[in-house]
């Protein structure tokens, strides 16, 4: 057995924390090997180590049985090593064979020379069935595309060992799956592949070998064909993880929210909404499943009071909002965790206690009409901690200093202590570690056993099909799809998803164009 | 991951350890124009130091300094925590001294518990109304305020020397006639007679209790938190039901009332009347003295001391090198402060590091 990277008892220390604690990981040659654990458990670390971006402090790399030294991405380069980040690293202005090019141009009398350079991509795109439109460019092409160009990048620059980091983060089911046929593809090819991630269900669906990573400790090394999800998952965590959420089955009541023909035109004049109808009602979570970029988030800001819409109504607990800022709409009864925590959810220079009064601050319970009440609001902040389970338990830290899950849990605290009637709660999860999200997962059930309406939107399929009791797909703006329950196959929500699938009733879609006429 | 937080992320290194070892750098390099010149450095910061701090009287001229830089200090700082960077202070002091000596002249006689208030309010409004023209811009139609701030304070330098040199001047001068007697402030020299002949005054006083007044205003009121949440997130301030708009323009007019209260301190303290060109660059200087004092209200006090002192300071080594070498180590102070957050941070960081790290490797 002949192994392509060997990490030997790597120690890698930032100022104050222990990335890696003497990790050793040990890859052989021509295996997808699965490194998984929680967000902050140092496997990207190790993997930046590996390739360069880090010194460890202690321990030794081996690549291909040789002892070597990595001092930069130029070292690993050459040894054949080639990394694919979460945040692809490509220009988007340049075209694909650019992007692919970039730095390792062939010259020919100081005048680039792609062509020659290009007959080389296609070759290679071709033995890899790496298919990527070449002329164009990387801001018209989607992420899947993005991230095959980031393959064909390495590949390029002749790794033999490919590291990916959180590589299905941002794809559709059908795109991942295509991945893993890629990856499957270069495993037969002889290149080694270590796939960083943490959904359980792709690292038994594409991986050979599994590292379990915690808290910057190796903590086991699997065989994917003698292990299943819950001993994963429970080497994670470090506790046993319900992996199936626990859900009774509830008696819907009264429309908590109602969408009718809600119509959102942006500035440019695109219809991003066309025709919403919805319902939420009390003691159900509707999901709504789609693909990125369809509408959902127009459609969250719509309800939240964040956009005002082109035309329709939208009523919550019975009140038309349309036309209330987002003060008034939360104090109409809505709650709503943002899809975007850094952007729109927090204040991350401040602190977490402050962060846990946004949109509460004129509340009378935490403010005169001057003062803040300071001890109300400390008090607040450590029930909220406490109830929440925020780490570190600080309330006075800044929020920047939390990891994403705390961060997380920061906004759910806050946006739960409203008490309100409806909760929008979209990618709730989102960057949130599995001991988190089972946590956010049955904070969201229990919200929906106590009646409220829960709206849910989420790019995570499985988290769709496990908490909703109904589930909405929209594609271009278009709900395309309700289902009056969860009991769908993953597979037929992606088609609605990819508008390989329209409604399959004609009637309703001749109806609603004669309501658009 | 945990992180706790470090040494480095402490109030007391970013306020003080940071901005503290930019001056000294600025000082040494300082030095090093002072010997280009063939004088001495020692001497030259001894004089400096000696003529400015040694006795009452340089401490009087000091503080006469440091009074508008005060005001100018607070008003960049408070739109600075809006996330908004005031180039106007500098228009908006003089449209608020110009309105307070304006005010001051028609109403003669006037009890001074009424007047003193008024020339007050006057020196506010004026320069609330000119904090408030950019401030609608941005907010109504996303003009940028640096570009406005900066427009506007062409505007208000013209329209002054026009009013002051045409309108309400006393013939063959370039200032106003003297205000009202009612409106002067007490002098300190009326009262400790040590700091005889220094015009310092109870203007001082007003801008420690304006220091005080925006510290509560920022740190403790809801207008404070509205006004840093946009500042900081504007997208998480309208999630959060606050208007952007409405904090945008607001802290625009705080801020120039502010700069208005310039006027205290020269019309109402020291000349009595309004001067054309009595002040060029306080409210530039304001910039670099809330960059210097981190935004930090109490900061303001010191580093507008210290520029108070650079300031006084240049007109006493005068005799000794050319007094452009102060403009240069102001300068410099503001450079090396300006870039300390990125720089010095790193250089100290480091340090620090390195020595943890043998610490660790120690154990």
């Amino acid at each position: 057995m002949k192994y392509a990277v060997e990490l030997l008892n790597i120690t890698k220390r930032f100022a104050r924390t222990v990335a890696n604690d003497n990790v050793t990981l040990r890859v052989e040659s021509g295996v997808i090997h699965a490194l998984v654990g929680e967000n902050g458990a140092g496997k990207t670390t190790l993997m930046e180590t590996l390739y360069g971006l880090y010194q460890p402090d202690e321990g030794k790399i081996r690549v291909n049985e040789r002892e070597v030294r990595i001092r930069s991405p130029y070292d690993s380069i050459r040894l054949g090593i080639g990394m694919v980040h979460q945040h692809f690293m490509l220009v988007p202005p340049l075209s694909i064979l650019e992007n692919i090019v970039l730095g390792a141009e062939h010259v020919r009398n100081c005048i680039l020379d792609l062509k020659r350079n290009k007959d080389e991509i296609y070759e290679l795109s071709q033995r890899f069935s790496l298919k990527v439109p070449l002329d164009e460019k990387i801001e018209n092409v989607g992420v899947g595309v993005q991230q095959r160009v980031e393959i064909l990048k390495a590949l390029y620059r002749k790794a033999d060992i490919l590291i990916l980091d959180e590589p299905t983060a941002v794809l559709t089911p059908k795109e991942t799956s295509e991945l893993f046929d890629i990856l499957r593809q270069l495993r037969s090819e002889g290149k080694t592949i270590i796939l960083i991630t943490h959904k359980l269900n792709e690292v038994m669906e594409v991986s050979d070998r599994i590292t379990v990573m915690r808290k910057g400790k190796n903590v086991g090394e699997l065989k994917t064909n003698d292990t299943s999800p819950s001993e994963i998952a429970q080497l994670m965590v470090g506790r046993p993880v319900l992996l199936q959420v626990d859900k009774t089955s509830k008696q819907p009541g009264k429309p908590a929210l109602k969408i009718s023909n809600l119509n959102f035109v942006d500035k440019r004049g695109l219809k991003i909404l066309k025709n919403i109808s919805l319902e939420v009602r009390h003691g159900e979570i509707l999901g709504i499943a789609g693909v990125e970029g369809n509408g959902q988030s127009q459609l969250i800001e719509c309800v939240a009071g964040l956009l005002t819409p082109s035309s329709g109504s939208i009523e919550i607990n019975g009140v038309e909002t349309i036309g209330l800022n987002a003060r008034q709409v939360f104090e109409n009864g809505l709650a709503h965790v943002p899809e975007d925590r850094i952007k729109r959810g927090l204040v991350i220079d401040l602190s977490i206690k402050e962060n846990l009064i946004l949109g509460l601050h004129t509340n009378p319970r935490f403010s005169s009409w001057l003062k803040l009440k300071r001890s109300v609001i400390d008090q607040n902040a450590s029930n909220l901690i406490e109830k929440y389970d925020i780490r570190p338990a600080q309330p006075n830290l800044q929020v920047r200093g939390l990891s994403g899950g705390n961060q997380q849990k920061v906004i759910i605290a806050r946006e739960l202590s409203r008490d309100a009637e409806l909760i929008i709660a979209s990618q709730p999860t989102r960057g949130v570690d599995i001991g988190g999200i089972e946590f956010i997962h049955r904070t969201l059930i229990a919200a929906r056993d106590n009646d409220k309406g829960v709206l849910l939107v989420s790019a995570d399929l499985n988290e769709i099909l496990s908490l909703s009791d109904r589930i909405a797909v929209m594609f271009e703006g278009e709900i395309v799809k309700l289902f009056p329950n969860n009991q769908v196959r993953e597979s037929e929500l992606g088609l609605y998803m990819t508008g390989s699938m329209r409604k399959n009733d004609n009637r309703t879609e001749n109806e609603d164009q004669e309501v658009s006429a | 991951m945990k992180i706790k937080k470090s040494a480095l992320e402490s109030s007391f290194f970013q306020n003080f350890v940071v901005p503290l070892t930019a001056v000294l750098l600025s000082f040494l390099v300082g030095a090093i124009f002072i010997l280009i010149v063939g004088k001495n450095p020692i001497e030259v910061y001894s004089v400096l130091f000696s003529q400015t701090l040694g006795n009452s009287y340089g401490i009087g001229q000091l503080l006469f300094k440091t009074t508008p830089l005060i005001f100018a200090g607070l008003s960049v700082a408070v739109c600075f925590k809006a996330g908004l960077f005031n180039i106007g202070a500098q228009g908006q002091l003089q449209i608020g001294a110009f309105l307070t000596a304006i005010v001051g002249m028609k109403t003669l006689g006037v009890p001074f518990y009424i007047e003193i208030p008024l020339l007050l309010f006057a020196g506010m409004a004026g320069g609330g109304i000119w904090g408030f023209i950019p401030g609608y811009l941005k907010a109504k139609l996303g003009a940028h305020e640096v570009i406005n701030t900066i427009m506007l304070n062409f505007i208000s330098t013209a329209l002054i020397s026009y009013l002051v040199t045409n309108v309400f001047n006393v013939p063959a001068t370039v200032h106003t006639p003297p205000i009202s007697p009612t409106g002067h402030l007490l002098r300190f020299d009326q009262i400790f007679p040590a700091f005889e002949g220094s015009p310092v005054n109870l203007s001082l006083l007003i801008a420690v209790v304006t220091v005080v007044l925006v510290w509560y205003y920022i740190d403790r009121t809801k207008y404070g938190y509205e006004l840093k949440v946009v500042g900081l997130n504007p997208r998480a301030a309208e999630y959060g039901g606050i208007s952007v708009s409405r904090q945008v323009v607001l802290s625009m007019v705080i801020g120039g009332a502010i700069a208005g209260l310039v006027g205290s301190n020269f019309v109402m303290g020291y000349k009595y009347y309004y001067e054309e060109g009595f002040s060029t660059d306080t409210g530039f200087m304001g910039i670099a003295v809330a960059l210097l004092g981190n935004n930090n209200p109490f900061g303001i006090i010191l580093s507008s001391l210290l520029f108070g002192m650079l300031e006084y300071g240049g007109l006493v080594i005068n005799t000794m090198v050319p007094k452009e070498l102060v403009s240069i180590l102001q300068a410099i102070v503001i450079i090396f402060v300006i870039s300390s957050n990125k720089i010095f941070r790193r250089i100290i960081v480091n340090l620090i590091k390195k020595k943890k790290l043998l610490m660790v490797q120690n154990d």
